[in-house]
């Protein structure tokens, strides 16, 4: 056990991993394992077949290529408003900095419903883009605005306090170095923010991926085009195809899970060139 | 480059930072602004290196009108009290950073900037620092390489705030003569911010003493020392007594309300009254404390201690003890109008 662990002078190691291991055992890993169990009924054969039917992959793909561009847009709009809340101060910035954790509180489904409505071709919204032809409810379109809607707070909120903590001083010292503007955010803001955005992006990703309440009232819901993995798993469900929902949950798991760890890999290896 | 302020003021909502400022700096001299916190002398050292801007009041760099150049502009050298390193970036970026964000044409080349980087460096003496972090530094050394920062751009005017006012006793002392030498190599006109008058007056060629938004005295170190300018700088640099007119008068002869001033080591004891305008006190402490002694005294009829410092030497041949009626008399000082005390124990 000594080996395992050096000596602390924290008291309750044992206790507090315990603890741990249980909560995490509880919460995520039982219904995990469970998940993997109930797949793996279908042997590798059919895990396979079911994963590359054409519907399922068409589905994936719309479900990761919409997350990635939602996350995507909120880590270059998410930093915009993270800076602007922490660097200038302006009346009524309280209830800004409020609005953006609105989409945390909001039932998923209401966010769905009020979007469609909006960007709907006749909606307020989405009159003006039909005038220019384009569609954005019901289409792939309308799942990226959704999704930007439910993920934008994290990007917001990791970045924040990191911006808070670069003090003006070291701005200062980069002006009178005679750094530009640019200069002073690429070389000195940037690299000091991009750890915790890439966590905000990683979080948004994350969330987006998961998402099901408000995407399927503004997607459509057309196979090959517009339907999201999470609804064909509950489409199977439905139809008491309980493997086939679980080796669809099992694939999307894996990816994201990869997709995951390499951010993760990407921010370890940043913040080993970095302070420690 | 030498530095002319004119008539400079800022305010702040309804505080005067500074209050119409007039200070000429000498090309080549190591200036000091010293005052207590909140004086303004940071505000004044901001607006020289253009990160403040004045309300109104001019400001030359070597005659010219510098108020619409930047920061970025105006080639001075600033070193901030919390160092302000580039966290993410080696001893060596943040060093480098200097000559990385000048514009194409100017941008020296790869080779020339490692050289110049590592010259900075041996100047610190911290080259075998060079690929640390600066989390990874102690505090004297993170200033050390801020100093070597600034200094790659080849500043005309180098600003220190406060530079040594993180970093505990020793290391500053040691960095205080170094930074002294440094100027003596170098001889670039700086001007650094402190409210530590042993470090002021032991560095610095001139110190300029703050209150308030106004310069109450410049001077050399001796001169801010010796001869006060003003009740405020007496009390701020080194101790003093306050003797009143109302308690006793001799000291401050004809003014009517006045108060006297008297430097500790500046008081002489004797067992007999030296003279009749000498004040019969009696010894309360004696406390040897190194290469002086302090002597507390209180005076017949007071409850106000007078402090005094005898040498050693001085102290041997007639010593005193707790309890002792002794009779003291200032071999210096000076008056000033009493109305002037009242101000300054608002301060």
């Amino acid at each position: 056990m000594s080996q395992f662990r050096a000596l602390s002078v924290l008291p309750g190691f044992n206790l507090a991993l315990g603890f741990t291991l249980l909560y995490l055992s509880l919460i995520v890993l039982i219904p995990l394992s469970a998940l993997f169990v109930k797949s793996a009924t279908l042997g590798l054969g059919g895990f396979w077949h079911v994963v590359t039917g054409d519907r399922v992959l068409a589905s994936l793909r719309v479900t990761f290529f919409t997350s990635f561009v939602a996350a995507v847009i909120n880590a270059f709009f998410g930093l915009i408003v993270a800076w602007v809340l922490v660097r200038y101060t302006f009346p009524g910035k309280r209830i800004v900095d409020a609005l953006v954790d609105l989409p945390f509180a909001l039932p998923t489904a209401v966010a769905g419903i009020t979007l469609a409505t909006l960007y709907a071709p006749n909606g307020w919204l989405g009159q003006y883009f039909a005038a220019h032809d384009i569609k954005v409810a019901y289409t792939p379109l309308g799942i990226v605005v959704v999704l930007t809607f439910i993920g934008l707070p994290f990007v917001v909120r990791t970045v924040q306090p990191v911006l808070a903590d670069v003090e003006a001083e070291v701005e200062e010292a980069a002006a009178s170095l005679g750094a530009g503007r640019l200069d002073v955010f690429r070389r000195v803001i940037f690299p000091a923010i991009y750890p915790a955005l890439l966590t905000g992006f990683a979080l948004a990703f994350a969330r987006a991926i998961g998402e099901y309440g408000s995407v399927i009232f503004i997607a459509g819901n057309m196979p090959y085009i517009s339907e999201i993995a999470p609804l064909l798993i509950v489409a199977k469900l439905e139809q008491y195809d309980y493997a086939g929902a679980t080796t669809i949950a099992v694939a999307m798991l894996l990816i994201s899970f990869v997709l995951l760890l390499s951010i993760n890999a990407l921010q370890w290896w940043s913040s080993r060139r970095g302070n420690r | 480059m030498s530095i002319t302020i004119e008539n400079l003021n800022k305010q702040f909502g309804n505080y005067k930072a500074l209050d119409n400022i007039n200070l000429e700096v000498n090309s080549g001299e190591l200036l000091a602004l010293l005052g207590p916190s909140g004086c303004g002398k940071t505000s004044l050292l901001r607006i020289i290196g253009g990160l403040d801007v004045a309300d109104s009041g001019k400001l030359l760099f070597h005659g010219k009108d510098v108020e619409q150049r930047d920061a970025r502009e105006r080639n001075v050298g600033f070193v901030f009290q919390h160092y302000a390193l580039f966290r993410h970036m080696t001893v060596f970026e943040n060093v480098a950073f200097g000559l990385r964000v000048k514009q194409k044409k100017q941008r020296p080349k790869e080779a020339e900037i490692k050289r110049s980087v590592h010259e900075l460096l041996s100047l610190v003496q911290l080259d075998w620092l060079a690929d640390r972090y600066p989390a990874q530094l102690s505090g004297g050394q993170r200033q050390r390489i801020a100093l070597a920062r600034a200094l790659a751009v080849e500043p005309k005017i180098l600003l220190l705030d406060e530079p040594f006012g993180a970093l505990d006793a020793q290391v500053r002392k040691e960095l205080r003569r170094w930074l002294r030498r440094l100027h003596d190599e170098l001889h670039i006109t700086s001007i650094f911010v402190t409210h530590d008058q042993e470090e002021a007056l032991e560095v610095a060629d001139r110190v300029v003493v703050m209150n308030k938004g106004v310069i109450e005295q410049i001077g050399t170190p001796d001169e801010v020392y010796a001869a006060p300018a003003t009740p405020f700088v007496y009390q701020f640099i080194g101790n003093v007594n306050l003797f009143h007119s109302r308690e006793h008068a001799p000291w401050t002869q004809q003014h009517g309300d006045a108060v006297a001033y008297v430097r500790p080591h500046d008081i002489d004891i004797s067992h007999k009254p030296q003279d009749n305008t000498a004040l019969q006190v009696e010894v309360k402490l004696v406390r040897a404390i190194g290469s002086v002694v302090r002597v507390e005294v209180v005076a017949d009829g007071s409850s106000e201690f007078i402090e005094i410092e005898l040498s050693r030497e001085r102290f041997d041949t007639a010593p005193l003890s707790a309890g002792d009626k002794v009779f003291i008399r200032p071999r210096q000082y000076r008056v000033f109008e009493s109305g002037v005390k009242d101000e300054l124990s608002a301060a």
